[in-house]
């Protein structure tokens, strides 16, 4: 079922990245099509307080701020549809965007599907839900005074501790070096106000237990020595991966997977030439712009997508005006 | 039309003695990904109404059906037929995820 309309902009994904886009592109009057997946939201709808959003001197919910983005997009003209794109052709000047049998064509695309949580590779999947879980936010309640192992060591690791931590305190975490790469003050209120132990240089090598989690095996790392843990809840927070698996064979990725941009490229780039004259959020196909997580493999902040989604944004509306050279 | 409520009190008459099939999304006010799945489950109550029974139960309300069940996550949806748990998805399910199940049994 093809739309024949040709419009200006369909923003893939609806989180900080993609909702700041389509803000800057309500705006402007490009009347963006936003498909915001079924996940609209994104990360942030696994939180609960936000304390380094600026703007927000009492923290806000995650949940809270999506929202408010959408609200924001919205009250612009931006069309949001709460849609899973299942397929993209970018190989002619009409980008093409498919939601299951329906198409939509664009002049420019922008990227911002953002990235999932990442799993250990111990199989611990097979008991979500019976005792696993990747969202403390949601799950922490029903381990009250329980036995139970975080494994991770950067911000969200030490969000998801601080949050169990109010439930149980049987609560240790597993890291599988010798510390943590999460900021300071996250750090201090994990080790030093809560005093969670840490079981250090240990790697996660199974999760056991047939209906339920029931124990855990882990390895140290530097002695190679296993050992088998009773647990009843593990909570994984090792990091993300990003959501590119769509783009594979039509937009360069780099080896990890994030789509790689101008700002992101390993090639010999002028690069101060193509902040001033070119599009910095350019993906290595032209009209194709990308923002947020899915192309941040390092700073991975909700206000640094944000900040993202409005170059990509900018980025779009100087290539429909003809200005990219 | 938004899913029904099940409460402690009434899931065994509602659900358990249904004569239709019917879908639980076990879920908490303060869960995000609760959030995803509640108008998607609110929609299928509509389109579905003739053929099965969509309902929520507050896991902060009705404790009790929510340990009877080992939810451990949410959101967790399960679908009941004649009394019997016959299939359960765990975390974020999607449009397609719940559809599936819905039409296993419609």
């Amino acid at each position: 079922m093809a739309n024949e309309t040709v419009r200006n902009v369909i923003i893939i994904g609806g989180a900080p990245a993609g909702y700041t886009a389509a803000i800057y592109l309500s705006r402007a009057t490009l009347s963006p099509l936003l498909l915001a997946g079924e996940k609209a939201g994104g990360q942030l709808m696994w939180t609960t307080l936000v304390e380094n959003y600026p703007g927000f001197a009492n923290g806000v919910q995650g949940p809270d701020l999506m929202q408010q983005m959408r609200d924001q997009a919205i009250k612009f003209g931006t069309e949001v549809k709460n849609e899973d794109v299942t397929k993209v052709d970018f190989s002619g000047q009409v980008k093409k965007v498919w939601v299951g049998e329906t198409e939509y064509l664009a002049k420019t695309v922008i990227i911002s599907l953002g990235a999932s949580p990442r799993m250990t590779g111990a199989g611990e999947e097979r008991l979500f839900g019976r005792g696993v879980s990747t969202c403390a936010t949601c799950d922490a309640a029903f381990f009250k005074g329980k036995t139970v192992y975080v494994v991770g060591g950067g911000d969200s690791a030490m969000e998801d501790t601080l949050t169990l931590s109010m439930y149980t305190n049987k609560l240790t975490i597993i890291h599988r070096k010798d510390s943590f790469k999460a900021s300071k003050i996250m750090q201090d209120r994990v080790l030093l106000t809560k005093k969670v132990p840490v079981l250090w240089n240990t790697e996660l090598v199974e999760v056991i237990g047939e209906t339920k989690l029931e124990k855990i095996k882990v390895e140290d790392n530097r002695t190679g020595e296993t050992k088998e843990l009773p647990a009843e809840g593990l909570f994984v927070a090792v990091g993300h991966m990003p959501n590119s698996d769509l783009f594979k064979g039509q937009l360069e990725l780099d080896q990890m997977g994030y789509i790689v941009t101008n700002m992101t490229t390993s090639k010999p780039t002028n690069n101060q030439e193509v902040w001033l004259h070119g599009a910095p959020t350019q993906t290595s196909v032209p009209g194709v712009f990308a923002s947020g997580d899915v192309v941040d493999l390092r700073y991975k902040q909700a206000i640094t997508a944000a900040g993202f989604g409005c170059m990509a944004a900018l980025d779009a509306e100087k290539f429909l005006t003809g200005a990219l050279e | 039309m938004a899913a029904i409520h099940f409460s402690d009190a009434d899931f065994e008459e509602k659900v358990l003695a249904s004569s239709l099939p019917v879908l639980v999304d076990f879920y908490a006010q303060w869960c995000g990904p609760c959030r995803m799945a509640a108008p998607i489950i609110d929609e299928l109550s509509e389109t579905y109404k003739d053929k099965i029974l969509i309902g929520k139960v507050d896991v902060d309300a009705s404790v009790a059906t929510a340990a009877k069940y080992g939810v451990q996550s949410i959101p967790t949806v399960i679908m009941f037929k004649e009394g019997k748990e016959i299939e359960r998805k765990v975390g974020f399910g999607g449009r397609g995820g719940y559809e599936e199940m819905i039409k296993k049994v419609s």
